[in-house]
């Protein structure tokens, strides 16, 4: 019997080489992550472990959800973060940018299982890695012995055909694909994303792809690594073992999707699964539009954005923020004179990091309407408990700051 | 402590971690942060959660951010068990973690009111309402899991094993 990409990802990585969907692995961790979110009661965990990391090379700490600090706590949060990561000598991002985003600058390749207590953690799954978000105590277990047991999952096979039609992007489809699973569809399993199709999205897409296959309860999400990972691995001077999925694996649900059938999609408040084609909240008023997050904060999304906006301006009644997911993101904006469109826009910048995804900046107050390229819209994630977030594309998002009202980007 | 008994909080379905701990309230020191649980949904909840409490909730209960302060702050206020339909993926490893024990039970959701006081025989996996003759099968978890709950979380499981 065949194995898919995870199963020969988990074998590769535990002493269990013939680890199949069902089976529980004591999987070998090639990088750990932490954030500030959650990285006080991680830190907490881990000294009661004893306090003695597996391999400081392998563990970074991220400061990006409260970056720079706005209150005492955060202060407080990010001193003693600083302090532990310099104790033990492991890697410190500070002022860097989203942690997800900075783990696929820095270290992750394809092969490799990653483990993060922020649930996103799942990105990495673009270039073919095996990454998984887990809680404090588990990130500390994994800090303290470069190990953590997995139950492999089984795959539901997303099967690709055709190629995306112009204004329609990958966020579109994995926004599509996690209204057809629903929310809870894919629990304990992992989204494998292949077929011809697949081969036509880029590297930046397929992490935008990865990034929310949680929003469907899937503990990964995968591409088979390609040429186009080869490209952006070796800009990065990095390696990685490829691994692709077996013709005769074994799937517990396959999904087709024809790709260049696929239109726009919004998810509506306060669910993530509630997925409708842009047509069906089209018109619908926004007081605030938000480029940015691990999900679409990237040099592509800011192209895509600053297209629609070059010498326009957006509407009066809108306040847009933009929000590169790192430093790297962010100086290659600059360069590219992106900044300069945004602005001139009437956008505001803000500092590399997780901001507004978070609520961390332009909270919303009752009432009010935010459409966002990030991946959450839970009731009060972006302020008051009767603010209404959508999730849409970056090209969605900048029609959409342009007319105050959300609109189709094909009819722009 | 193989059977657990205690008064319910119902809640529905889709339970996420912003609504049981919002994102803002992350970097309070937990025994602060304890206060604003499920704040969107229910402010009075924190208040007036009671020592020993069992939450009953629908499908999917803990979905969406990994922060292991959800569960956390439930424990912190008392909360001795959650029953739902069905558990997010990593809310669940969270809970076991922190020694909460999490109950898969189809049944429950819809039977089960608020204030009711029901009754969770861990080894069995039988859930009850005794007052009203209720009483429902669950999902029985694994041993090795309820030995970590048993040790009280996965931190003093881990350290009183390598003492032993
Ligand atoms: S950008 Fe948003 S989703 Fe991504 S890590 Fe930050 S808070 Fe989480």
């Amino acid at each position: 019997m065949g194995k898919t990409i995870v199963e020969k990802i988990l074998s590769h990585a535990s002493d269990n080489s013939d680890a199949s969907a069902g089976e529980i692995v004591n999987a070998r961790v090639s990088f750990m992550m932490t954030n500030d979110a959650v990285g006080e009661l991680t830190v907490d965990a881990f000294e009661k472990l004893g306090g003695i990391p597996w391999d400081s090379a392998r563990i970074a700490v991220i400061l990006d959800h409260y970056i720079p600090a706005t209150t005492e706590d955060a202060a407080r949060t990010h001193k003693l973060l600083r302090d532990f990561s310099r104790k033990h000598g492991m890697h410190l991002f500070d002022q860097t940018g989203v942690c997800h985003q900075v783990m696929l600058e820095s270290f992750v390749s394809p092969g490799d299982v990653v483990i993060g207590t922020d649930s996103h953690t799942c990105t990495y799954g673009g270039i073919g890695a095996f990454s998984t978000g887990v809680g404090s105590t588990d990130g500390a277990a994994a800090m303290a012995t470069g190990k953590i047991w997995l139950r492999v999952p089984e795959t539901i096979r997303v099967e690709l055909i055709g190629k995306l039609s112009p204004h329609v992007h990958p966020k579109d489809l994995i926004l599509h694909v996690i209204g057809t699973l629903g929310a809870d569809g894919a629990t304990y399993q992992a989204l494998e994303f292949s077929g011809e199709g697949a081969a036509t999205i880029s590297v930046s897409g397929r992490f935008t792809i990865c990034n929310m296959a949680v929003e469907a309860g899937a503990k990964a999400g995968i591409f088979e690594p390609d040429n186009e990972t080869k490209r952006f691995m070796a800009e990065r001077g990095r390696e990685g073992v490829y691994f692709k999925s077996d013709p005769d694996a074994r799937y517990c649900k396959h999904l087709k999707v024809d790709l260049s059938k696929l239109g726009p999609q919004v998810s509506c408040p306060w669910a993530v699964d509630n997925a409708v084609p842009v047509e069906e909240v089209q018109g619908t008023r926004i007081e605030q539009a938000f480029i940015g997050s691990c999900t679409n904060g990237r040099i592509e999304d800011f192209r895509t954005a600053a297209k629609i906006l070059k010498g326009k301006t957006i509407h009066p009644e809108v306040r847009m923020l933009v929000t590169p997911a790192s430093q790297e993101v962010y100086m290659q904006a600059v360069t590219e004179g992106l900044i300069e469109t945004f602005i001139s826009a009437g956008a505001i910048i803000c500092n590399p990091g997780c901001s507004a995804c978070f609520g961390g900046q332009g909270m919303l107050w009752e009432g009010e309407v935010c459409i966002g390229s990030h991946n959450r819209n839970f009731r009060a994630r972006m302020g008051h408990k009767n603010s209404k977030v959508y999730l849409a594309s970056p090209e969605t998002v900048a029609v959409s700051a342009l007319s105050g009202k959300i609109e189709d980007p094909r009819q722009h | 402590m193989s059977t657990i008994n205690g008064k319910v909080w119902k809640f529905g379905d889709a339970i996420d971690t912003d609504i049981i701990i919002p994102a803002r309230y992350l970097i309070l020191p937990l025994d602060q942060m304890k206060h604003k649980a499920m704040e969107p949904l229910r402010p009075e909840f924190a208040a007036q959660v009671s020592k020993g409490d069992v939450i009953v909730a629908g499908k999917n209960f803990g979905c969406g951010s990994s922060r292991e302060q959800a569960p956390a702050v439930l424990k912190e206020l008392g909360i001795r068990a959650i029953v739902a339909v069905s558990f997010a993926r990593i809310f669940f490893r969270n809970a076991i973690n922190l020694g909460i024990p999490v109950i898969e039970c189809e049944g429950a959701s819809a039977k089960v009111e608020e204030g009711d006081d029901i009754e969770i025989n861990l080894s069995s996996g039988e859930v009850r309402i005794p007052k009203r003759d209720l009483s429902f099968s669950s999902s029985k978890l694994p041993d090795f899991l309820l030995e970590i709950i048993n040790d009280g979380g996965l931190i003093p499981h881990l350290t009183s094993k390598g003492k032993s």
